[in-house]
């Protein structure tokens, strides 16, 4: 159990990952029900009270965000495919790597006892500003819960930290012989920028959680003012702080952490939109540029979530200009992977799973991330600011890009994790029905978000005054947004349907089934676990994505001769 | 009583509210031309995914300059001149603070409600303190009763003004961050404890609208909304009039 | 660390170490000695990055150790660098008060004088662990060690790392006498805002170098228990520049709140 192997660690942040979207869906569940019918008790609990929701918004962003979109593809899949994929049989520094698994797993737990104590889970959302968050007199759920909060999310980062410090040395110096910079996949990169941007991001906020910490329990005044007015009471803070400086803190790990959340899946899709459609990723060189160009301007502009915040209007203006600016490398990877994909017609099994699922995600990229730079023009944030289009935005970009690329992590690795491949008839229909499930569920949303629906409302009815009049304009819509919600968690059933049927069905003899160019595909790469010794070592040849003219036949990193593979691969090609 | 409009137009078939203020259509018209933009790339990018997908391939590609270099200059022109509109939009509104002439209000939020205050005859608001607040006092704002500015303020929990003159808000909070929102004035801007921040527009429609609160408070969040009414200016002027002298009849008494 | 410009060798034979046995476990037999000048680096004309991976020469444990240690401190001191501008940004914040006032209410705190002191102990703690840590690179006595002619290495370091220990041990006991003057003086962690970062500093920096501690601790016991001399090496060699950030980083943040109050 306490196994220091990689891919123990891998699997273990893996199940990490899914308890939380496990649970973090069925928050979602709840929150669509109660926002359409809010008058419907929850069976075995009751009616949900509007504390009750605000509690399950902010643990349903907590755990999707931090557990599942940062921990599954870096740590995860990070532990599983990057040391195969470098040409090395472990990660460095395995004891530090484990542990921060088991200090991830304790994050996860003490988050979720959150929901067990006295006045429930925390209510302030993922984001936390104080006072809301600071005082226990704010609300329900403030008080130990909002500490649980605080102590689960303190461990978070320091896991992440151990992570991407382990990743970022196994990645400097553990790559095989021939290993260049230039010939590291683009997924190595998007993990290695991930990481890169972990460390400060999450050291900050640490420190952040810390002076927060000391505002709930010790007095100080960092984030509040010194006279603090709370329910009818007012506290005396030894100090003379500002909310905004949370936001500050906040925001500079919140923006690179999103990407660190994205990036990873944005060099899968690289990979293998290029291996299905049998050429080189377009312009490769360019693809690292903008990689880690994403992730140095991801630093630089988290004052974009700040415009009506309080922030000064000419920051406001240097920070869209930047914000503006990181659509552009973006946009730069779009334009590769379009080109990539562009007349792939004719390739043998091109449309396999997780060429589809990687299609998704640049679907979703684009209509998730076209409306960043219309959030990012403060005239126009103000008033698109925390309506639902923000949360469209967010959830196009975010939940189902990155939630698809660690589908398309799934369908494409499973052959090397298990030695079986996933369903194709089933894992198509998973596809389509997540793919049009999500649309008719997220893009309403910017349409109920142009109307003027806020977050973080309990409800939308039932309200005086002129403002029901705009909520109720939405309702209609509320209703197809909700079913179309359970229709795309139902379809989530079928992935683990397909899991179960596939555990049953005999091994593939195939090595490299989908014949990947790519290290950890070489044949015994992932056998041997930890143990550098006792297996032949790697060499990498060449650069990654090596394929015939016409799309027939490649050439793997790891074979020395230059001569194409062809169609059938054959089943042991020596490696040395 | 005015006449209310109660017409909910659904503005340009993207169900955008009304747009009741001064720098309101401006602002709509960037936003439609940055959806329409949106909408197409969008639709743009899905073709050139699609129509990729089903052409046969061709043994060259083009050249890098081709593919990436120039949609890309082409895309940095479009950004740029998108930045440059909304950046004089913005600047428009928020660079520079109302003019002296400007109505005063103030606007207070705590958990779950807003008070408006008008700074009376004297045009001064008086000082305020925390350790006095206290609805249930009739003093939710804490005004300082020592301090003679403030016995002719009005405080009242329905935003009035007048239509067609500039208003400058004085945005404070009480105990936690709130958000003030007014989705058909296309205003929004947080109330942080501790500081005040101001905001300053024009509402040129009268009507009534929506305060909402978009900051996420506590447990009443959703229901801390209040009413916007924008008057023709003579019966602002009146209503004003009315509240004041009754305010001083009151102070009189005491 | 390898510029990411390495010369494209690419179809280099299998070099002339394959046949070598990893590095580590055990000494003697076949190992490289542990005293290799060559780094690795680029213009030696030797690639080492391009020898297979586990067979760069023994100094290659030792400098993934560094690379761990080196992203790990980088993320620590981002840590501070948040502490240190909140620091700032509070100093230069008020607000008005009910009478319109500007009001700012930072009053510093005196930092007791036994910080001088401190300083300085730590700063010799910083040179024995260096005398250490380069007594372990010392080529002669290593071979000497890696040949079995006794420990002449191990004890030396041993001997150092102890003072060191001694001198980590004084300082945070300085650091709570400290700690103790100031509340005798009642000035506590809320007592003002000065107060709050003067605690919140000294603790978290005590807390690092706590931690410094138990990794001294840790490489006195390799020193003495572990067989292989490159363990030994890269304990004592991560330890002692974790010490040594730490002392600098002591040294700007003491600079900080003697002067920058
Ligand atoms: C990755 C992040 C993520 C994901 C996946 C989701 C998924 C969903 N979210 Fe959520 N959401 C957030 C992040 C995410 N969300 C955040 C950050 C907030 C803001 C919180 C705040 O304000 O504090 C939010 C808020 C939020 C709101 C706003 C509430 C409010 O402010 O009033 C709503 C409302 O409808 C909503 C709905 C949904 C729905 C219907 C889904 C559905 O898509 C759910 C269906 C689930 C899936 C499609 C995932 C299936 C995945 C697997 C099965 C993978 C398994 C494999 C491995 C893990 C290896 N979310
Ligand atoms: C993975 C997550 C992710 C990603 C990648 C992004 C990407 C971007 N985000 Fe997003 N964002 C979030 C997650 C993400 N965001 C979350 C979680 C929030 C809410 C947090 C909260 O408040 O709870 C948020 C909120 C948010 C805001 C604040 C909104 C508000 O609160 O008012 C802003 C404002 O500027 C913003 C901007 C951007 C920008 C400019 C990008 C850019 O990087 C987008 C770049 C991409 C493109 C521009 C598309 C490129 C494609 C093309 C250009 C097509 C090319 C066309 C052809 C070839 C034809 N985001
Ligand atoms: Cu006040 Cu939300
Ligand atoms: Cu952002």
């Amino acid at each position: 159990m306490f196994a220091t192997g990689h891919r123990a660690v891998g699997f273990g942040y893996l199940a990490i990952s899914v308890i939380a979207v496990t649970v973090g869906t069925l928050l979602s569940l709840v929150m669509r029900l109660h926002l359409t019918w809010p008058d419907w008790p929850l069976p075995l609990h009751g009616p949900v009270l509007p504390e009750e929701y605000l509690a399950v918004v902010t643990m349903h962003g907590t755990l999707m965000l931090f557990f599942v979109v940062t921990v599954a593809p870096t740590a995860g899949f990070g532990n599983l495919i990057l040391p195969a994929q470098i040409g090395t049989r472990r990660m460095a520094f395995p004891l530090l790597n484990t542990l921060g698994m088991w200090t991830m797993a304790l994050a996860l737990v003490v988050l979720l006892a959150a929901f067990a104590v006295p006045g429930g889970a925390p209510i302030g959302g993922w984001t936390a500003y104080p006072p809301l968050s600071e005082s226990v007199l704010a609300g329900p759920g403030q008080g130990l819960g909002m500490d649980l909060w605080l102590a689960s999310i303190a461990l978070f980062c320091v896991a992440g930290t151990m992570g991407a410090v382990v990743t970022l040395t196994t990645i400097v110096k553990r790559r095989c012989e021939g290993m260049t910079w230039e010939r590291l996949p683009l997924t190595v990169w998007a993990w290695f920028t991930a990481a890169l941007l972990s460390v400060p991001a999450f050291s900050v906020l640490l420190a952040a959680l810390v002076l927060l910490f000391c505002d709930r329990h010790l007095q100080s005044g960092f984030f509040v003012p010194s006279q603090e007015w709370m329910n009818g009471v007012m506290i005396e803070h030894h100090g003379d702080g500002s909310p905004l400086l949370w936001l500050h803190l906040f925001w500079f790990f919140g923006h690179p952490e999103v990407y660190i959340a994205v990036l990873p899946g944005m060099g899968l899709v690289s990979m293998v939109i290029a291996n299905f459609a049998r050429r080189r990723v377009f312009a490769y060189r360019l693809m690292i540029a903008t990689t880690l160009l994403i992730g140095l301007l991801g630093i630089l502009v988290w004052g974009h979530h700040m415009f009506v915040a309080g922030l000064n209007p000419f920051a406001g203006t240097v920070f869209s200009v930047s914000s503006l600016a990181i659509a552009l490398p973006s946009a730069a990877k779009v334009l590769s992977w379009l080109a990539t994909a562009w007349g792939s017609r004719g390739v043998r099994g091109r449309m396999a799973t997780p060429m589809l699922f990687a299609l998704g995600f640049v679907s979703f990229f684009i209509a998730g991330g076209l409306t960043g730079p219309i959030l990012a023009q403060p005239i126009l944030d103000e008033y698109l600011h925390n309506t639902f289009f923000v949360i469209a935005h967010f959830h196009l970009v975010m939940s189902m890009a990155a939630i698809l690329g660690l589908f398309c992590a799934i369908y494409y690795w499973y052959p090397l994790l298990f030695g079986r491949k996933l369903s194709e008839s089933l894992g198509r229909w998973h596809f389509w029905l997540t793919l049009l499930g999500a649309y008719a569920t997220f893009l309403p949303m910017y349409i109920t978000g142009l109307g003027g629906e806020p977050r973080h409302y309990a409800q939308l009815s039932g309200i005086a005054g002129p403002g029901a009049r705009l909520l109720a304009l939405t309702m209609p819509l509320q209703r197809h947004i909700t079913f179309s919600a359970i229709v795309l968690m139902s379809a989530q059933v079928l992935f683990f349907w397909n899991v179960q049927m596939t555990a049953r069905r005999p091994r593939l003899a195939e090595e490299n089934p989908w014949q990947a160019t790519t290290l950890e595909w070489a044949p015994g790469a992932m056998d041997g676990d930890d143990d550098d010794e006792t297996h032949p070592r790697r060499h990498a040849y060449r650069n990654p994505c090596v394929y015939g003219e016409d799309g027939e036949g490649f050439l793997p990193q790891w074979s020395e001769d230059a001569s194409l593979h062809r169609f059938p691969i054959p089943l042991k090609t020596e490696a040395e | 009583m005015a006449p209310v409009q109660t017409m909910d137009a659904v503005r340009w078939g993207w169900y955008l509210p009304r747009d009741g203020a001064l720098h309101g259509p401006a602002l709509d018209a960037h936003l439609m031309l940055n959806l329409w933009i949106a909408l197409g790339l969008l639709v743009l990018a899905h073709i050139v995914l699609l129509v990729g997908l089903m052409v046969r391939r061709r043994r060259a590609q083009m050249p890098v300059v081709v593919l990436e270099c120039l949609p890309l200059l082409v895309l940095t022109v479009l950004f740029a001149w998108l930045a440059g509109r909304s950046e004089h939009l913005w600047a428009a509104q928020r660079y520079v603070g109302a003019a002296p002439a400007a109505m005063q209000v103030e606007v207070t939020g705590e958990q779950f409600a807003w008070y408006f205050r008008y700074p009376g005859v004297d045009a001064a608001f008086g000082r305020t303190k925390l350790q006095l607040v206290s609805a249930a006092e009739g003093n939710p704002l804490g005004i300082d009763p020592g301090d003679a500015k403030g016995k002719d303020d009005v405080v009242t929990s329905q935003l009035v003004l007048p239509a067609g003159r500039e208003v400058d808000l004085t945005l404070r909070a009480l105990d936690v961050i709130h958000g003030f929102s007014a989705p058909e004035m296309r205003l929004k801007q947080n109330a942080v404890p501790g500081q005040t921040s101001h905001i300053h527009f024009t509402p040129t429609v009268p009507g009534e609208y929506a305060i909402l609160c978009t900051q996420v408070c506590g447990m009443g969040h959703y229901r801390m909304q209040a009413t916007l009414r924008v008057l023709p200016a003579a019966e602002f002027d009146a209503w004003l009039k009315g509240l004041e002298a009754a305010k001083l009849a009151n102070e009189v008494q005491r | 660390m390898p510029t990411i410009l390495t010369p494209p060798e690419i179809d280099r034979k299998r070099d002339r170490h394959e046949g070598d046995e990893g590095t580590g476990n055990g000494t003697g037999n076949g190992q490289k000695p542990p005293t290799d000048k060559r780094t690795g680096g680029n213009g030696d004309g030797d690639n080492w990055d391009n020898h297979p991976q586990g067979h760069r020469g023994p100094r290659e444990r030792l400098s993934a150790a560094r690379v761990g240690l080196f992203f790990a401190l980088g993320g620590d001191l981002m840590f501070f660098v948040a502490l240190v501008s909140i620091f700032f940004v509070n100093k230069e914040s008020g607000h008005f008060d009910a009478y319109s006032h500007y009001i700012n209410e930072w009053l510093p705190t005196a930092i007791p004088s036994i910080l001088w002191l401190n300083t300085g102990v730590l700063l010799l703690s910083s040179v024995s662990a260096e005398i250490a840590r380069q007594g372990m690179f010392d080529e002669r006595r290593t071979m000497d060690e890696w040949f079995g002619l006794g420990r002449p290495v191990s004890n030396r370091a041993s001997a150092w790392l102890a003072v060191t220990l001694l001198f980590g041990g004084i300082f945070l006991a300085g650091q709570w006498i400290a700690w103790q003057q100031l509340r005798a003086q009642h000035v506590f962690f809320s007592s003002s805002m000065s107060s709050h970062f003067f605690y919140l500093i000294t603790v978290t920096h005590a807390a690092h170098l706590f931690l410094g501690l138990g990794a001294v601790v840790g490489a006195l016991l390799v020193l003495r228990r572990s067989r292989s001399m490159l363990t030994r090496q890269v304990l004592v060699d991560g330890t002692v520049w974790y010490w040594h950030v730490m002392g600098v980083l002591w040294l700007f943040l003491f600079v900080l709140l003697e002067f920058g109050q």
